[in-house]
């Protein structure tokens, strides 16, 4: 397995009268169709840290390396270049725009990118949201549907272009029970079937077991 | 976007409305018993750039005025499109039963004026052609008839400034609509206004239209040059007044503009809020992949869109406006007619009035926008579930 992802020294601090430190001198390999569960009390700075790898937000010092390329000297166009193209979210929120359809939604990214057609890029997210067992909620709006329907809507928005990296940020903090098992089996699945790389933040111990990799943040910094 | 419309309107129609009057009503080109540069003197010519000084010097009496008015007359016939009529004017006492009013006389050839002036269309009693059997006849302003307490028929006594004394009687009335008229002017026959105003063989002014009454200025140049009196153009007599429409278009302009500027600020707050409200939309959109700059365009669209519906609904509500506006009777000072608010539907003003709208809405869209363009994803994450 390759290297995908390198952190390398990466700090984040915040600037003000009371300088914080969000993430200190971090420093992670993560390698290609890895599930890494990233783990830590609120405000340890688990978040901040997968917002830098997602490229969201930019380090104040030292390196991101994507498939070895050192992306923190990229411009902003660059950067959302990449997170369309290479990067998957998903949010403890569903975060779908209320707007837009549920196939609306996961088409976004694909229209986007504008590598298919139109009637590709329907064909290709409806097979998504049907691999997700959505059939019968594609054409409905986010506030139709339930809060586990919702985030697997999320969760194929975020592979609508089979992005090398899947970044989730407590996907099933805001979950019942049942649903919260089936996004874990889902995004797990992600990562042995399709040979993705899942980066997830959860303070779901369980949900942590599944991992290849756990890390463990404290304090911006990395225990284990 | 009506405002505009509206306001445009008003500025076009009465703009129109104004040249139109004086197109219809006054000559479009007049030549006058004067030169537009004073004759050089022959002191001037034999001591150039000299200071001359000619002591006792006595001015010759002469009886002011265009004398070959035939050759010139003969001349304007030759020219296309051109209708001409000479004009003998002056200034006499008109009495009657007692009462003794000023008057301007103005003498010229029944059948020539009628194809120069719109006196006919005005006469409310007898006709202009009356001139021409009745030698002795005068036409007066119903207004100048009611001072004098005279209807068609009666006889008036005129004195000339030079003492001359002739009785005239009443056969046309005319009612322009305008007081400063009916009250002061009258219309006689030319030879016999020479009689009175010693002037035989003289008239003073030379009235002619054009059909191409836009072309006056350059026309009446070249008549200039060909037979060196002073052409006066309507253009070059009404230039004061037509400054003054111009600075009231600019005033009004101005304050219609004032009423854009309210409703860019009302689109900027829309824009703005939605904004603001769509600050969770705008971070998902940029953590998917879209650009700064699309995110930007889309509320710039958004003032667009609005500008092009405050349009739709503006061109109605304006045209309603206008119409109501169009409706409205009113006599202004100095009339004794009533005359309608004059309004203009030409469609250029709708087109500027659209333009001017949506420009406002894409500089008033523009800054909400940048706003957008500028928001950042993870601050908007972090708190977006709070």
């Amino acid at each position: 397995m390759s290297i995908i992802l390198k952190a390398e020294n990466l700090s984040k601090f915040l600037e003000g009268e009371i300088p914080v430190t969000l993430i200190n001198n971090v420093n992670i390999e993560i390698n290609s169709g890895e599930f890494v569960a990233i783990t830590g009390l609120s405000g340890s700075g688990k978040s901040s840290l997968l917002y830098l790898l997602g490229l969201l937000d930019k380090p104040s010092h030292g390196n991101i390396l994507l498939e070895g390329k050192n992306v923190c000297k990229y411009d902003d166009k660059i950067l959302a270049d990449i997170r369309l193209s290479k990067i998957g979210f998903i949010f403890q929120f569903h975060f779908l725009l209320p707007e837009f359809t549920a196939l609306e939604n996961v088409c976004l990214p694909m229209e986007q990118l504008g590598k298919l057609s139109s009637s590709e890029i329907v064909r290709k997210s409806k097979e998504i949201l049907v691999s997700l067992e959505l059939e019968q909620h594609i054409h409905k709006l986010p506030n139709q549907l339930s809060g586990g329907q919702s985030q697997r809507v999320a969760i194929a928005r975020a592979l609508a272009n089979d992005p090398l990296l899947i970044l989730a940020d407590e996907p099933t903090g805001n979950l019942d029970s049942a649903s919260s098992k089936n996004v874990q089996k889902i995004l797990r699945n992600v990562a042995t079937q399709n040979g993705r790389t899942v980066i997830v933040v959860t303070h779901d111990a369980e949900f942590a077991n599944l991992a290849d990799k756990i890390i463990h943040i404290i304090d911006g910094k990395i225990i284990s | 976007m009506q405002s505009i419309a509206f306001g445009a309107s008003i500025m076009k129609g009465s703009e129109n409305d104004f040249k139109k009057r004086l197109i219809d009503n006054s000559p479009h080109i007049t030549i006058v018993d004067e030169y537009r540069n004073p004759t050089v003197q022959p002191a001037n010519l034999s001591y150039k750039n000299a200071l001359v000084e000619i002591k006792h010097l006595k001015p010759a009496t002469e009886n002011k005025g265009i004398r070959n008015y035939s050759c010139i007359i003969r001349y304007l016939k030759t020219l296309p499109g051109l209708l001409s009529s000479s004009v003998l004017s002056g200034q006499a006492l008109i009495n009657s039963a007692g009462k003794v009013l000023a008057v301007n006389l103005n003498g010229m050839i029944p059948e020539q004026i009628k194809t120069v002036t719109t006196i006919e269309e005005y006469m409310v009693m007898g006709s202009v052609n009356d001139l021409i059997a009745n030698h002795s006849g005068i036409i007066i302003g119903t207004e100048l008839a009611r001072k004098l307490s005279v209807s068609l028929g009666n006889n008036i006594t005129l004195t000339s400034t030079k003492g001359n004394v002739e009785i005239f009687k009443v056969i046309g009335l005319f009612q322009t609509g305008r007081s400063s008229i009916d009250s002061s002017q009258a219309y006689m026959d030319i030879k016999k206004a020479q009689s009175l105003l010693s002037k035989p063989n003289i008239v003073n002014s030379i009235i002619i239209k054009i059909t191409t009454p836009y072309e006056a200025e350059d026309l009446g140049n070249e008549i200039e040059k060909h037979v060196g009196y002073k052409n006066i153009s309507w253009q070059e007599n009404s230039r004061d007044l037509m400054n003054t429409i111009n600075i009231r278009n600019k005033i009004l302009f101005t304050v219609v503009s004032a009423v854009l500027v309210v409703a860019a600020f009302g689109i900027y707050n829309v824009i703005f809020t939605v904004v603001m409200e769509k600050r969770r939309d705008i971070a998902i959109l940029k953590s998917v992949g879209f650009y700064s700059n699309q995110i930007q365009y889309i509320f710039v669209i958004q003032g667009v869109i609005l500008g092009i519906a405050g349009c739709c609904l503006g061109i109605p509500l304006g045209c309603i406006f206008i119409f109501g506006l169009s409706g409205i009777k009113m006599k202004p000072p100095g009339s004794t007619g009533v005359i309608q608010m004059p309004v203009d539907w030409g469609l250029m003003q709708f087109v500027i009035a659209c333009a001017f709208a949506i420009i406002a809405s894409v500089l008033a869209a523009y800054l909400p926008a940048r706003k957008a363009a500028k928001v950042e994803p993870v601050e908007i994450l972090r708190g977006a579930g709070a």
